[in-house]
């Protein structure tokens, strides 16, 4: 069977796996978020923690909730890292540098987990183990938690209540992340992924050396690293480290980790609001981008443009063999257009419109399908904007699912769709306008600065994935960097809980003939023609001068 | 707790909810599944070893460079793919795991196109082929800089070298490749590969082979 044909194949069985779970998921998920039920465990929990469950919080209460449980974490992800070697298997880590701390707590407690650090140079099993999964865990938690509140601002009519945020997020990692997590983990340990607590040692190799063998609680952590789109690798080779990701079929069920939970959300999000062809129409919209992406960034590698490529005949530079060009460029394509940001090959070594087709996953906002809550939230954002330019074409208030969209609602969403882009190119603008760094750039020329709209890029939509030349462990890319990955989740979350506030606060208004069909072929056109656009008013400057001039000589 | 300030209540609700996660998250969880792991895929879970008269000589999954004291690759070895997993230091020749890791290169870089040719020139002297049919995948650096596999076509230009250098006909090295060549999981996931520590250690393991 030829390479290409058997990519197809390797492609088709994700597409069935995804669409398999797409209902059981997607209708699980809603049922979890509806349910007025509190498992008794849960309540004994909230007890635990002084919660009362039965509160129903304001916009701003749940934001509230939010930013503390996110800052508490951050403060408490800092101090475990700087005391590792304190903990009990420390496997011989000195306390992590207070810079690199800042970055990398940030990092885990947006869902980013950008790594300015190797896994196995830096971290010692507890930190990884009790500190970073844990964050892998309830980071995802929060994403799905805020995009639930959202939800329920299109559901309700006439009150100030979005749900109770300690509730939403317990519930997002006891009833779904956690089993899931279980279960994928025992998958991955039968593939091949390491589990244990052996430290770092020396083994005798079979020519009489000695050889390094590592250790860790590794499946355990895979699995909700890839599940909860978090993406922070145990190994400084990530998803590329054959003892996070072994074999053929271990690279296609990591994928289909990271793209289970984002492409199900649509379906949670049509039965909330009792129209389940909205789903139909979100989830269209984010499979044909991202088998667009896909299809692209494997074409891109196919063709191996580059002299360095051709001279070796393939594209093989940062690429793993068991997992070949198919393999590696759907794990790349799902990875940026989901907020994983997991690598199994170097994107950094990929051609140059091979890796341009990764950023601009990116750059769409991670909404295709995005990461665990976030995606879809991003989604609704632009699909708000839509419904408002469609409002605008035809003279009528614009409406999304009986909701209007007003100055006040256009306010949050414009705001929100602000918020990343700002970050984003202030911290690439400010990086090419200083010295110091610059000197982080590994390859010279347009790929450069590639290299660094790739960083910012990444960080400003809490992906994760880097083009890794670019030395980041330095004091400016991590304090940067650690600011940028905050405001640009926090902010637009807040956004989002204040659209849902508006919302929830309208009465539903009946649909008329005038009205815009939000499921029908015209709007999902129209919402990917503004997903496009936005993206190319925004960042083509950027494009232009990296990819462009690399690509195009 | 009810006269604190809210803002203070909801930082401590926060905090002991986050103490509640780190322990089913961050401990429960990941002890269970440790010891799951060490029940039921004893193997896996502690890297996939491999022995040689009981004694561990490596990992199936991680490669190993098979080179003299001064860095010179072995003829009677077959040769892993160039890795960047390395300490930096003189007698670290690759495929360390304390540093795995890629060479982050682009596609355009000079100093890559500069040591893929190198690489060529080295595999087409060592191995008597011509450059044209040398694989990518023998000139260009790994993901992890661990990778244990390397492509039919790689092993297959390396075989009358290891050949030659174990006195062994062409034809028994051609078939112990062959039995040690990987398909694609299920006819079409992943490339097809051979792993090159198990199939090092089987051509020890021939008669009269023995170091």
């Amino acid at each position: 069977m030829s390479g290409a044909v058997a990519g197809v194949l390797q492609l088709g069985l994700l597409v069935a796996a995804l669409a398999a779970c797409y209902r059981p998921l997607g209708d699980y998920m809603a049922r979890v978020f509806l349910s007025d039920r509190h498992w008794r465990v849960e309540r004994a929990w909230y007890r635990l923690a002084g919660i009362d469950p039965g509160a129903d919080q304001r916009w701003g209460s749940y934001a509230r909730s939010m930013l503390a449980f996110s800052g508490v974490s951050v403060l408490f992800l800092y101090l475990l890292e700087r005391v590792q070697n304190h903990l009990p298997y420390a496997n011989g880590m000195a306390p992590v540098p207070s810079f690199l701390a800042w970055n990398t707590a940030a990092s885990f407690v947006t869902n980013t987990n950008w790594q300015n650090y190797a896994g196995e140079s830096t971290m010692g099993y507890t930190v990884q183990m009790a500190g970073l999964a844990v964050q892998n865990f309830v980071s995802a938690g929060v994403g799905i938690a805020v995009l639930i509140a959202l939800v329920r601002g299109f559901m309700r009519n006439k009150t100030d209540r979005l749900g109770n945020f300690w509730v939403d997020i317990t519930r997002a990692v006891v009833r779904l992340l956690l089993p899931l997590s279980v279960i994928g983990a025992v998958i991955l340990m039968a593939a091949g992924v390491i589990d244990n607590f052996t430290p770092t040692h020396l083994i005798a190799a079979v020519t009489g050396g000695q050889q390094t063998m590592v250790g860790g609680p590794v499946a355990s952590q895979e699995v909700i690293k890839e599940l909860g789109n978090n993406g922070g690798g145990f190994f400084n080779a990530n998803s590329a480290h054959p003892f996070e990701n072994p074999s053929p079929f271990s690279n296609w069920f990591e994928i289909f980790l990271m793209l289970v939970i984002p492409f199900a959300l649509p379906r949670t999000f049509g039965k909330m609001v009792g129209d389940n062809r909205q789903g139909y129409l979100l989830v269209a919209v984010m499979l044909g981008l991202w088998l667009t992406s896909v299809g692209l960034i494997s074409l891109f590698e196919w063709q191996h443009a580059g002299t360095a490529l051709q001279a070796a005949g393939g594209a093989m530079e940062g690429k793993e063999v068991r997992f070949g060009i198919p393999g590696s460029a759907l794990f790349a394509g799902s990875t940026t257009a989901t907020s994983t940001g997991a690598v199994n090959s170097f994107l950094d070594s990929f051609t140059t419109f091979g890796g341009m087709v990764a950023l601009c996953n990116m750059m769409l906002g991670e909404v295709v399908p995005g990461g665990a809550g976030a995606g879809l939230y991003g989604l609704l954002m632009l699909a708000v904007l839509t419904v408002f330019i469609g409002g605008l074409m035809v003279g009528r208030t614009p409406e999304y699912l009986g909701k209007k969209i007003r100055p006040t609602e256009m306010k949050w969403a414009a705001a929100y769709i602000l918020a990343t882009p700002f970050c984003v190119l202030v911290g690439s603008a400010l990086s090419l306008g200083l010295s110091v760094p610059q000197r982080s750039i590994l390859n010279p020329g347009p790929h450069g600065l590639t290299e660094i709209v790739y960083a910012f890029t990444s960080m400003g939509n809490n992906n994760g994935s880097a083009f890794a030349g670019l030395a980041t462990n330095t004091g400016w890319y991590n304090l940067a960097g650690g600011v940028v990955m905050l405001v640009a989740r926090f902010a637009a979350m807040i956004f989002v809980l204040a659209l849902g506030g508006s919302l929830a606060r309208q009465q539903k208004v009946p649909e008329s003939a005038g009205t815009l069909k939000t499921h029908g072929p015209l709007f999902a056109g129209l919402l990917v023609g503004v997903i496009v656009i936005l993206v190319g008013l925004t960042y083509f400057p950027a494009l232009a001068l990296g990819p462009f001039a690399e690509g195009l000589r | 707790m009810d006269r604190l300030p809210s803002l203070l209540r909801q930082h401590i609700a926060a905090l002991r909810l986050l103490l509640a996660f780190t322990v089913l998250c961050g401990l429960v969880y990941p002890v269970a599944l440790w010891g799951v792991a060490q029940v039921a895929f004893k193997n896996q879970a502690n890297g996939s070893l491999v022995s040689v008269n009981g004694k561990v000589v490596g990992s199936s999954l991680l490669c190993q460079e098979f080179v003299d004291a001064r860095g010179n690759p072995l003829p009677q070895y077959f040769q892993p793919r160039p890795s960047n997993a390395t300490s930096g230091a003189k007698t670290d020749y690759g495929c360390d795991a304390g540093y795995s890791g890629a060479s982050n290169l682009g596609p355009d870089n000079s100093a890559l196109l500069r040591t893929v040719k190198a690489r060529q020139r080295q595999i087409a002297a060592f191995d008597h082929v011509p450059v044209a049919q040398i694989p990518p995948d023998a000139v260009t650096s790994s993901a992890s800089g661990l990778d244990p596999d390397i492509s039919p076509q790689n092993a297959d230009i390396q075989v009358a070298r290891v050949a030659a250098a174990r006195h062994l006909p062409t034809a028994t090295v051609r078939a112990l490749v062959g039995k040690y060549t990987q398909g694609r999981s299920l006819g079409f996931l992943g490339e097809p590969r051979v792993d090159v520590v198990t199939l090092n250690i089987a051509l020890d393991e021939l008669p009269g082979q023995g170091k």
